[in-house]
């Protein structure tokens, strides 16, 4: 490292900012595209789980303006199947081939000359479907009395491995006490500002694919995109704009989307563009996934942990879709966190559900390892009567054990755990929480702490993905490991520096801190230096492990930048030794000048140095004309996983210790956090600024996850939270500012002592805060998201009960559900034989089912309408399908409808029992529907009022058919007080 | 999210607006701020022929206050309201309510009789509307009439206009000597549809406390004098009677719960405000 670095460390101005900030930004869908380009809509799935029996689209493709619509049979005869990571008899498609298996699964594409043409195209497309039982639960996903996904794998199991290192069973016979939680950590995702984007081009004359996406790696999918289409990795061009909009981990799912727009554009033969909305993007981009996991920990009477045993059953969705199930083993070699444990048992199986694939979001496998072991590492101390910061300190792996292999494999490069742990009891004031939940206590409120220690992995090993397989089928496969970083830096003739790197940033700031990395080493100011971070595959250094996930930038871009510069450096001087007339080892470079260390006047201006190649190559020995140099790094720590399984996941290991206080409100049960302190020892820091603004950022991604955000579906496997209306991503308001405190313990490991700090939080947080409110509640389990009606629910003991002797609400208590019943009850002027009639009459039912276009009558009980239904502004047109059942002239009917269209679908039945009383009828009706699609993803919170109003309006019309309409008041009375 | 194809009418003049709807009824929607209508377009929830444009209208945009009543045209935005100087005195509820409406962001968009059109049975300014027993004005080419907020909202996104009618204005009553007011709502985040809302309006021998979130309208109820826990059992039966339902964010029960302790706490707070 160079004597004069002065750049890094501090908080330098972004040179990203000044475009950002003035709306100068090049995003995917700022840059113009070729004249001719087509714009693509895609048709998705309103089921959760159905077998496609038609789609009919001729409508669609004969609209003006509509160049194709493509579906499942022309993906596959211009596409093979994406490869997966998995031994197992399954396949994968990028579009919905015979059957569905998550609401909004790809079905159909209308490719036009504009967006808005292309989804006019889709409302003329009608698709026929059989609705399948649907899987939801991963536990139910295990049993194999449901619905089988994938017919061809013969379960929803696709995979399970066992794991053993040490010696647990003895340790768990030996301990003292045995301890385990469960936790069911819930489905979220970081969703960026920015969606998916793409524009594919196919070349038929090269046989060559050109796509531009806003795709961040890592690139291994690079293969995986060429081989479902069928071409050598040399004939898909992959390009990135120069601005993406927030990743986080996400945009690595936009590549099913590219095999879908590159044979668009093949089939096509013009370009194709595709930018994926915010409906499109919460309900199918990629989650993380959803894991329930017990973990049990043998422990000694004093709280130190001997042993534990993890049984984690992941959820992937629908499909296991590269590089799944990584999210499961990214973590393998930390599963036991902060600790020194050294006895470990695993089981791990991955199942398949009906719902989004899930893919790479920020923390990725940290958040659901360490809800598991930090919540038990809480039970434990409650359990002994300890105080739960004991229980950590006692567990935390000693100082002066680094470099620490974990039991699991992972090689924990540096870190003072204990130093870290003390320094942020001390400088976040700790003791002062504790008198302040003291005070709040005493004064009645509700208050609780939360403690978490966590080792933030960072630079994914390639190879760790493979430990999902067998040691024999990794002897098969050939061994995997290693992440190759790359980094160029060149001189142009003028002398000036400019630096390529394949890192995929999506605003954090690589080429700021690029800048100052390359500046230090060849002694130049930050502004000489050009960084260019769009990636073109057909151009420039990349490898496998190219992009921008497992906060590997800090640590392995900015680290092989360094390199990159050091060859260049080292070729200068040599140069310059021969000018100057000293040993290239006194050679120094500084402030835009090359000079003899200690006579600064002996001394040649850098760019006229760096010019030199360009201009009198002749003059310089072969050896060391510095052009163009580029650096491949890949740490040799980074080794496959052994035969035992032992496998060191990550290069750098950062610490965290976080402690907070939360205060619940006790009519709302609304969580206040009040205090957080987060201590981090993240190696070495370039730059404080972008270090403070991860570190706030992934908290603030860790304060959704842990209070507001989950992607919610219904035990029919309806998508629940399709827009941001329900799906509740904490604004400003709603995060606090951590007081964020720093150790710098350099990893030996890198070439800058770097270590990752991007997703820490991600990991941390969630659990640290769900500690505080257990603390606060006193209760012995809880999972996430802590929202008010769930704590509401743990706080507010038993109802009130009601007075008068009302029957109980027609609804029980529950979480999330969305079925819809009700009941209601209408005075009807006439006898029950003359309405009985007018239920069972074609013309009848046309009149009063609101907004029927006429009824067609197939037999006495079963008709079919064409319908507009709706509230307020939203209608839509459906088609029903109505049947009579249970006939009991004239006393009672069972009705069943169906109906779709293309704001969704609902089913439901209902029993209407007519009884005469002095004035004719009382006509008495409960019902129980169920809705999904579009309106159930996005209007969830309107459903029942609207199905309320529908049904109200049926017997509204209905009474009034039979003579109420004169006592309309009367009746619009009584229905209101219907339920 | 692109709207499917409809045509705009920016209307010159009230005629023009009404002889809009008169010829399209439920196919032409009035646009204001669109704040909820743009969203419905481009989900294509709503698919309307026309859209009638009446921000451009100067008798809609009118706040006025005359007659112990605070009359608000149909083109007053939420946030040109909340700004103007003489609210917290002529009626402090709105004051309190009004800040809880969206986000600045979106206030500055929407009006105040567009939120009352949309009737969502969450939203702030119709539960404003019926706690202190409002007016919304109605006009079409046929004619120009009042009616009382209680019976303008009929249900879920549902209100009493006629298909040819447009919301001209929106009057609340002033304050009034020896009247109090509190507002007090919860929602997940700050600028969310409430899970619950309470408005109260106290006077020397009445209390009525209006609740929006848990019904499919915001519903209002007289407490009279009623105290200690026979305003407790009151409110429960209140609770009860508002059918609750479960969703996404609040069970019916947890509704309940804070209708109980939110409304007291309201009522309370009201009656503070009165002494």
């Amino acid at each position: 490292m160079s004597s004069e670095t002065i750049w890094c460390g501090q908080s330098v101005e972004r040179v990203e900012d000044a475009a950002l900030l003035t709306g100068r930004g090049r995003f995917i869908d700022d840059l113009g595209v070729k004249p001719g380009t087509l714009h693509a809509a895609i048709l998705r799935s309103p089921h959760a789980h159905a077998t496609i029996t038609s789609i009919r689209a001729d409508a669609a493709r004969q609209m003006p303006g509509v160049a194709a619509i493509l579906t499942g049979p022309d993906i596959t005869a211009n596409s093979a199947s994406l490869p997966v990571g998995v031994r197992a008899q399954i396949e994968c498609w990028p579009i919905a081939v015979d059957r569905v298996r998550y609401v909004g699964e790809p079905v159909a594409i209308a490719v036009a000359t504009s967006r808005y043409v292309a989804e006019d195209a889709l409302d003329l497309i009608e698709v026929d479907y059989e609705t399948l039982p649907p899987v939801v639960d991963p536990l139910a996903a295990l049993d194999n009395t449901g619905s089988v996904l994938h017919p061809a794998l013969g379960s929803n199991l696709v995979n399970e491995r066992h794991f053993r290192y040490g010696d647990p069973e003895r340790a768990f016979a030996d301990a003292a006490r045995k301890i385990s939680v469960t936790i069911r950590y819930p489905r979220n995702s970081c969703t960026p500002m920015e969606t998916y984007g793409i524009v594919a081009e196919y070349d038929p004359g090269e046989d060559a694919y050109d796509v531009l996406t806003n795709f961040m790696g890592p690139f291994s999918l690079h293969s995986v995109m060429a081989r479902a289409l069928k071409v050598p990795g040399n004939r898909f061009r992959l390009r990135t704009p120069p601005d993406s909009g927030g990743s986080f981990g996400v945009k690595q799912g936009v590549f099913p989307y590219v095999v879908l727009m590159g044979v668009a554009a093949r089939l096509c033969g013009r370009p194709v563009k595709w930018v994926e909305d915010r409906l499109e993007h919460l309900a199918a981009s990629v989650s993380a996934t959803n894991r329930v996991t017990t973990l049990e920990a043998a422990v000694d009477a004093d709280g130190r942990v001997r042993a534990l045993s993890y049984d984690q059953i992941e959820d992937v969705g629908a499909h296991i879709r590269a590089p799944e199930p990584a999210t499961l083993y990214r973590m393998h070699g930390n599963l036991t966190g902060a600790y020194d444990i050294r006895h470990v048992a695993v089981r791990n199986r991955v199942v398949v559900t009906n719902k989004t694939p899930t893919g790479l979001n920020r923390g990725f496998g940290g958040p659901q390892v360490y809800y598991a072991l930090e919540r038990l590492m809480q039970r434990i101390a409650i359990e002994l009567g300890l105080d739960p910061l004991d229980v950590i300190r006692k567990n935390l792996i000693p100082s002066g054990a680094f470099p620490y292999r974990t039991a699991t494999g992972a090689l924990l490069d540096s870190g003072d755990y204990t130093k870290a742990l003390d320094l942020a009891l001390a400088d976040g004031q700790f003791d002062e929480l504790r008198k302040r939940q003291e005070q709040a206590r005493a004064e009645g409120r509700i208050y609780g702490i939360g403690l978490t220690a966590a080792v933030e992995p960072s630079v994914s090993n390639m190879g760790y993905i493979t430990t999902v397989l067998t040691p024999e089928e990794r002897r098969k496969a050939g061994p995997k490991n290693g992440a190759q970083a790359t980094a160029t830096v060149s001189l142009d003739p003028l002398g000036s520096v400019s630096v390529h790197v394949a890192s995929a940033p999506a605003g954090q700031g690589h080429r700021t801190v690029l800048a100052q990395i390359v500046a230090d080493e060849l002694g130049l100011k930050p502004s000489d230096v050009r960084v260019v971070a769009e990636l073109d595959t057909a151009r420039d250094a990349w490898s496998i492990a190219s992009g921008n996930y497992s906060s590997r930038f800090a640590a392995a871009v900015g680290g092989a930048a360094h390199l990159a510069a050091g060859k260049i450096k080292a070729k200068l001087a040599r140069t310059a030794a021969a000018q100057l007339n000293v040993p290239a080892s006194e050679i120094e470079f500084a402030q835009g000048r090359v000079r003899a260390r200690g006579n600064p006047d002996n001394a040649v201006s850098f760019s006229r140095l760096a010019a030199a190649s360009h201009w009198s190559p002749g003059l310089v020995p072969e050896e060391n004309q510095a052009l163009r140099e580029t650096a491949f790094w890949t740490p040799p720590e980074l080794t496959p996983p052994t035969e035992n399984d032992e496998i060191n996941s990550s290069l750098c290991h950062g610490f965290i210790f976080d402690f907070c206080g939360v205060e619940i409100d006790r009519i709302t049960g609304a969580v206040r956090i009040d205090k957080y302190v987060t201590m981090h020892d993240c190696g070495r820091i370039l730059h404080p600024g972008m270090v403070e603004g991860q570190v706030t950022g992934g908290f603030a991604h860790a304060v959704g996850a842990a209070l507001y955000e989950e992607f919610a579906y219904g035990p029919d496997g309806a998508f629940l939270t399709g827009t941001f209306a329900d799906y509740l991503v904490p604004t400003t308001t709603e995060v606090p500012s951590p007081v964020i405190l720093h150790l710098e313990t350099p990893s030996p490991f890198t070439p800058l002592g770097t270590k990752g700090v991007g997703e820490g939080n991600c990991m941390s947080t969630p659990v640290c805060l769900a500690n505080a409110v257990a603390d606060a509640l006193g209760v012995e389990s809880i999972d996430l998201p802590l929202t008010p009606a769930k704590i509401g629910a743990l706080l507010h003991g038993d109802e009130k009960p009601q007075r008068n002797a009302k029957p109980a609400p027609a609804t029980p208590a529950k979480g999330g559900g969305r079925a819809l019943r009700g009941q209601g009850e209408a005075q009807v002027a006439a006898s029950p034989e003359a309405v009985w009639e007018m239920l069972l009459d074609a013309d009848t039912l046309a009149s009063i089912i609101p907004g029927a276009h006429g009824v067609q009558k197939l037999s006495d009980t079963h008709f079919k309408a064409d319908v507009t239904l709706g509230v307020g502004p939203v209608t839509g047109r459906y088609k029903a399908d109505i049947r009579l059942s249970d006939l009991v002239r004239p006393k009672s009917v069972t009705l069943t409808g169906v109906v779709t269209g293309a704001l969704g679908d609902g089913r439901g039945s209902g029993r209407i029992t007519l009884t005469p009383n002095a004035n004719g009828t009382t006509l008495s009706y409960d019902y129980d529907a169920e809705i999904g699609g579009k309106v159930a993803s996005i209007g969830g919170r309107l459903l029942d009022g609207a199905a309320k109003m529908v049904i109200r309006q049926f017997f509204a019309a209905l009474a009034r058919k039979t003579g109420g309409a004169n006592k309309r008041g009367f009746f619009a009375r009584l229905f209101g007080g219907g339920k | 999210m692109k709207p499917a194809r409809f045509d705009y009418l920016r209307a010159e003049t009230l005629a023009e607006a009404h002889a809009a709807l008169a010829e399209d009824g439920n196919d032409a929607r009035i646009i204001a701020g669109g704040q909820t209508l743009m969203p419905m377009l481009s989900m294509r929830l709503a698919r309307p022929k026309v859209l009638v444009d009446i921000m451009h209208l100067p008798q809609l945009r009118k706040i006025a206050n005359s007659n112990n009543a605070i009359r608000v045209g149909a083109a007053v935005r939420q946030a040109e309201l909340l700004n103007w100087p003489e609210l917290a005195t002529a009626q402090p509820l709105l004051a309190a309510a009004l800040p809880w409406v969206g986000h600045p962001q979106t206030r500055n968009r929407g009006t105040i009789c567009g939120s009352a059109a949309h009737a969502d049975p969450s939203a702030e300014i119709p539960l404003s509307l019926i706690a202190l027993g409002g007016t919304v004005e109605l006009s079409s080419r046929r004619k120009h009439r009042s009616v009382a907020a209680e019976d303008f909202f009929t249900g879920m996104m549902s209100t009493a206009r006629s298909e040819d009618e447009m919301i001209e204005a929106v009057t609340f009553p002033a304050a009034r000597r020896g009247h109090g007011y509190a507002f007090n709502e919860f929602g997940r985040r700050h600028g969310d549809f409430a899970i619950v809302a309470c408005a109260a309006v106290v006077t020397d021998k009445e209390t009525r406390l209006a609740i929006g979130g848990v019904a499919d309208r915001p519903s209002v109820r007289e407490f009279g004098t009623l105290d200690g826990s026979a305003l407790d059992d009151a409110l429960n039966d209140f609770a009860f009677d508002l059918d609750a339902r479960d969703d996404l964010h609040a069970t019916a029960r947890y509704r309940r719960e804070l209708v109980r302790r939110m409304g007291r706490a309201t009522i309370e707070e009201a009656r503070q405000c009165r002494a």
